[in-house]
Order: structure tokens, then sequence, then C-alpha cells
């Protein structure tokens, strides 16, 4: 039998934080050529901000719990319109919002979560569905709390810790909604590698062997679900705030569709792919559908198709094939 | 002092179909036991029913004299019911690390800790790296099980029975898939199993039973029809008849 040796010997604990570090200075590296390069985009880049914490969500429930779900969307508009209504009746702190849409969302993804993931596969989905156009169905019938149809609008939040206004060009949204992307980031790439994270992968792998070394399956992913809440809570209410306005596409089939895409094409299982993802697709969309109003969305499914194909794990795999391959080299030399 | 695990008249159909029928048997501290019997004969069913993973329609078991019928897959692991599987199911996109760590954080009752690096805990990690050198599979514990060779992907499940620290340990077909030459490895890190732990293996490789077992219990549709030392088995003459025959014949032969 032939056998790989692995030579790497179980490495001493490598700089603290080490990770952390690196993935708080990439984000805040890649804010900084949006602020600086792109200020007049701030608000379609605070925009990706927002939804880049419902497909972050979405990695924690799908890329590392294996739920299918096609109703994420839930999680986000509930916190958005939470953030939104505490908003117009009188709460106008910022940060408090933020831990009204946090709330909000946990309490959503925990309602989903004891639902949804008492089942497995087909069923699962459908229920995902059933729970994401549930919420959609509430927030337009409830219109004398969410402005049905017409949107939630009136929503003017106060200065950001006293001092910052909310300004025309997005400035302070864009960097409230990054500051608060760059502490949920590293809270999470602490939290996945955690031994409840591991766990949760384990699950996803073979949920019988999961039971089999006696774990309680059903409350470990409520609870998942229940964090994943949380960060959806994040981006719901941070987009209320930033857009002074919450409509029923925050809740739409349409935007669970969408982010469970964005998740796909950079990798689930991963924090970066799904960062990767939101940011590659919103960028392509922005782009392309100025340039071709008409025809954008073809243009999308192409590009899907293609990757799909090319990377059918997500474009984040290659690169962290190359990562790999880098450091195996690194540590031959 | 109580039987670590009683199987007391224990029955299971499925539809018309009775699968197991009334099956009894005890399992003691320090027990290495086969379980034998031909294809279809309900040997995984009743390892299956031992487990939890499917309810008796008529029956008890027990575990230190507390019936364990209606608890729940989880709980019987944590009162050190611990079983493998006929084919490997391990958590094939995690290290081999990782796959026995879990097993471990779960028995300390660590894996509710939020932030902390899992695998590197160093209470966990000083564990693991024991059992993984002690089955000879240190070198690997930084690959991904999917990477692996079957038969050391067997081991792996060893491990992780291992690591849970079982009371009674159940080996489905620890050796099937595995290479021939590679079969003496799994034997080997089976007779090196802690000595006070009840072992019940199910094995159809003659050898690996005759190498094992103290006693053997010999299944047939769904009845225990043989119990008794691995001498006797092969010269049982209703043994010798719906199972061993050919077996038995040729080891006479040799």
């Amino acid at each position: 039998m032939s056998e790989i040796v692995v030579t790497r010997v179980p490495h001493k604990r490598s700089i603290p934080f080490g990770q952390e570090a690196a993935g708080a200075l990439s984000i805040i590296a890649l804010g900084a050529i949006g602020y600086f390069l792109y200020p007049d985009d701030l608000a379609f880049l605070t925009r990706l901000i927002g939804i880049a914490f419902l497909v972050l969500s979405l990695d924690l429930v799908t890329g590392y719990c294996g739920v299918a779900t096609l109703g994420h969307a839930a999680q986000f508009g509930v916190g958005a319109y939470a953030a939104g209504i505490a908003c117009v009746r009188g709460i106008a702190d910022p940060v408090a919002l933020l831990a009204v849409g946090v709330f909000a969302g946990t309490i959503m993804g925990l309602i989903s979560g004891a639902l949804i993931t008492r089942f497995r596969g087909l069923p699962q989905l459908v229920l995902s569905i059933a729970v994401g156009q549930l919420v959609a169905a509430l927030a337009n019938k409830l219109s004398w709390l969410t402005g049905g149809s017409d949107g939630l609008s009136g929503i003017t939040p106060g200065k950001v810790f006293g001092i910052f206004n909310f300004d025309m060009y997005s400035r302070t949204a864009f960097l409230f909604s990054l500051g608060v992307l760059v502490i949920v980031f590293v809270l999470l790439q602490r939290f996945v590698r955690s031994p409840f994270g591991l766990m949760c992968r384990g699950i996803k792998d073979d949920d019988l062997r999961a039971r089999m070394i006696g774990v309680s399956i059903y409350p470990r992913l409520v609870l998942m679900y229940g964090v994943a809440g949380a960060v959806a809570g994040v981006g719901g209410a941070l987009t209320a705030i930033s857009t002074g306005v919450v409509g029923l596409d925050s809740v739409s089939f349409e935007r669970s569709a969408e982010v469970l895409v964005m998740l796909v094409l950079g990798g689930a299982g991963h924090l970066w792919g799904a960062l990767a993802g939101t940011i590659i697709f919103m960028i392509f969309e922005h782009i392309v559908a100025a340039a071709n109003p008409f025809h954008w969305m073809t243009l999308v499914g192409l590009l899907l198709i293609l990757i799909v194909i090319f990377a059918p794990r997500g474009l984040i795999e290659p690169v962290l094939a190359l990562f790999a391959r880098l450091k195996r080299k690194g540590s031959a030399a | 002092m109580s039987d670590l695990l009683e199987a007391r008249a224990v029955s299971r159909s499925f539809g018309g179909l009775q699968v197991t029928c009334d099956v009894n048997f005890k399992l003691a501290a320090g027990d290495r036991v086969a379980l034998i019997g031909p294809n279809g004969a309900g040997k995984t069913t009743l390892v299956n029913l031992i487990t939890g993973d499917i309810a008796p329609s008529e029956g008890q078991f027990f575990m230190g004299g507390d019936e364990i019928t209606d608890i729940s897959i989880p709980d019987r692991v944590r009162r050190g019911l611990v079983r493998t599987f006929q084919t490997t199911r391990l958590f094939a996109n995690l290290t081999v690390a990782d796959n026995v760590a879990l097993a471990i954080m779960q028995r300390k009752r660590i894996t509710r800790r939020f932030f902390s690096s899992a695998t590197e805990l160093p209470e966990v990690r000083a564990e693991w790296s024991e059992i993984l050198s002690h089955l000879g599979l240190d070198r690997l514990a930084y690959r991904k099980v999917i990477e692996l060779a079957y038969g050391q992907q067997r081991l792996i499940e060893l491990a992780i029975g291992l690591a849970l620290r079982p009371k009674v340990l159940l080996l489905d077909e620890p050796a099937a898939g595995v290479p021939h030459d590679e079969a003496p490895k799994i034997l080997e890190a089976i007779n090196r199993l802690p000595a006070d732990i009840a072992v019940l293996m199910i094995e159809h490789d003659m050898d690996l039973v005759f190498k094992f077992a103290r006693r053997v219990l010999v299944l047939a549709a769904g009845r225990l029809i043989f119990e008794g030392s691995p001498d006797d088995v092969t010269a049982d003459h209703e043994v010798r008849r719906a199972y061993l025959g050919s077996y038995a014949d040729a080891r006479r032969a040799t």
C-alpha cells in the first residue's frame, strides 16, 4: 500500500489570534480600497456589507451544518423590520437599533431552527421555504406595523456614538457597517473553530455518527440557527439604518435564493467563501446591470454556470488549495 | 456484580417478517464475545437494537441493572455503550485528529464551548495523540479522513470507539473490506482494547473470530441457536448445518 507520509509535526501553537488578526486586517484593507477608490459607490458597498452578513449567516447553517434552506431571508428581514420599527417608534441610537436587530434575528433564528432542523433533505427545504413565505406574508399583511407593500420608511437614526452623523454620501454608514463586519467576522472565526463549531461540521458530515458518539443533534442545530439569526439580524438592522427604508424585498424568496447562490459561488463551509461570493456576485451584478440593464440576468446566469463547472465547490477552494501548496513548499524548503 | 449489558427476550419484526426472535444474552466486564451467523441472520439488526437505532417490538435491554430499552442513542453512549459500523461512518471531511477529538470532547462535555480552538485544547490534544499513536495512526493526524485507505479508516473507527471510553463496545465487522494483509493490524488493535470492557464483535472472518473470542453466539434466522466456547462451536451439529459447514470441514482437513 502506498501511503503519503506527512512529516508535518503537530505544530506548536502558532501566533495567538493570528488568523483573527489576518481576517480583520484583510477586511479593513478591502474596506479601505472601497472607501478611497470608489467614494461615489459607498451606498452600494454599504448594501453589500449588509448582504454579506446574511450570506455569512447562511454559511453557518448551510455550509457548517448542512441544513438546506431557501428561506433564510426571514432572519435578515425580521432584523431589518425590528430595527426599522424601533427607530420609527423613537429609538434613535444606531447601536441600540443594532441590538434590537440582533435580538429579533436571534428569536427568528431559534424559531426557524426549531421547525426546520426537525427534518432532513427535501422536507427540510420545503419547510424552509414555507417559513420564509410565512414571514413575507406577515410583513405584507401587518401593514399598520411594517408599511406593507409600500415599505417601512421614515427611519432616521441618530448619530453613531453621538458623534458621527449619517451623511448623504454614506460615509458614516459604510464605516459603521465595516466596523461591525470586522467585529462579527473575527468572532465567527473563533466560533467556527470552537468545539461547538467543529461538532457542527461533524454533524454535517454524518449525523448518525455524531449521535453514536453521544451528541444530541437537534438542540445543537437550533442553537446554531439562533447564532445565524443573530448574524443575519445584524445585516438587516444595518441595512435598515443605512438605507432608511425596509421593503418586502428584504424578506423575499428571491433574496433567500440569491444569497444561496452567492454562498455556493464563493464556497460554502468557509467564512471567506461567503464573503468572496457576496463581493463577486454583487459587484458583478452592479457593473453588468449598469452596462446592460436588459440582459444582466443572462450574464449572471452564464457566470454561474461557468463557475459551477470549473469550481464546483466554490471559488475559495482553488485559492485554499494554492495556499496549502505554497505552505507545503515553504515547509519543504 | 450485575452484567454490563443484558438482552432479555428481545424480538423485532418488520411488517410480518420476524428479524430478531426471543434473543437473550449477557455481557460481563472483560467479555470477548463473537456474534456469528449466515448473511441475513439479523446480526446488524441486533446491534442496531442494542444501540437504540431501532426499537425492539418486544423485550428489554439492561445496562448494569438499569433498563435502557427506551432511552435515546446519545444517552446510551453516555452510559458507555459504543459501537463501530460495518461500513465506516466517519466525519469524512475532518482530519483524523478532529474525528477523535470530537469524541473526546463529547465525552468530556466540552463541545458547548464557543470560543476556543477545538483540536488544540491541551487536555484533548494529549488524549487524541495518545490514542492515535497507540493505533499507529499518529503520522496521519492532520490528514482528512476521506484521503485515507480503507484499512486506516477502519482503525479510526476503533480510535473513536476508544476515545469514548466504552464499557461495552460493539464491533460490527471491524475487518470488513480490509485488505487481507492488513487484517492483523485490526486484530492487534482489538486485542489491545482495555481488558475490563466487554466487547461484542460481529465477524465473518472465522480466523479472526477464533483468535479473538472466548465465547461465541450464533445467530440464525433471528434466533440465537448456540452459545459456547469457540472450540465447541465447530463441533456443534446445528451450527454446522446452519452456517459453518464448509468452514468446519476445512478446518478439520488442515
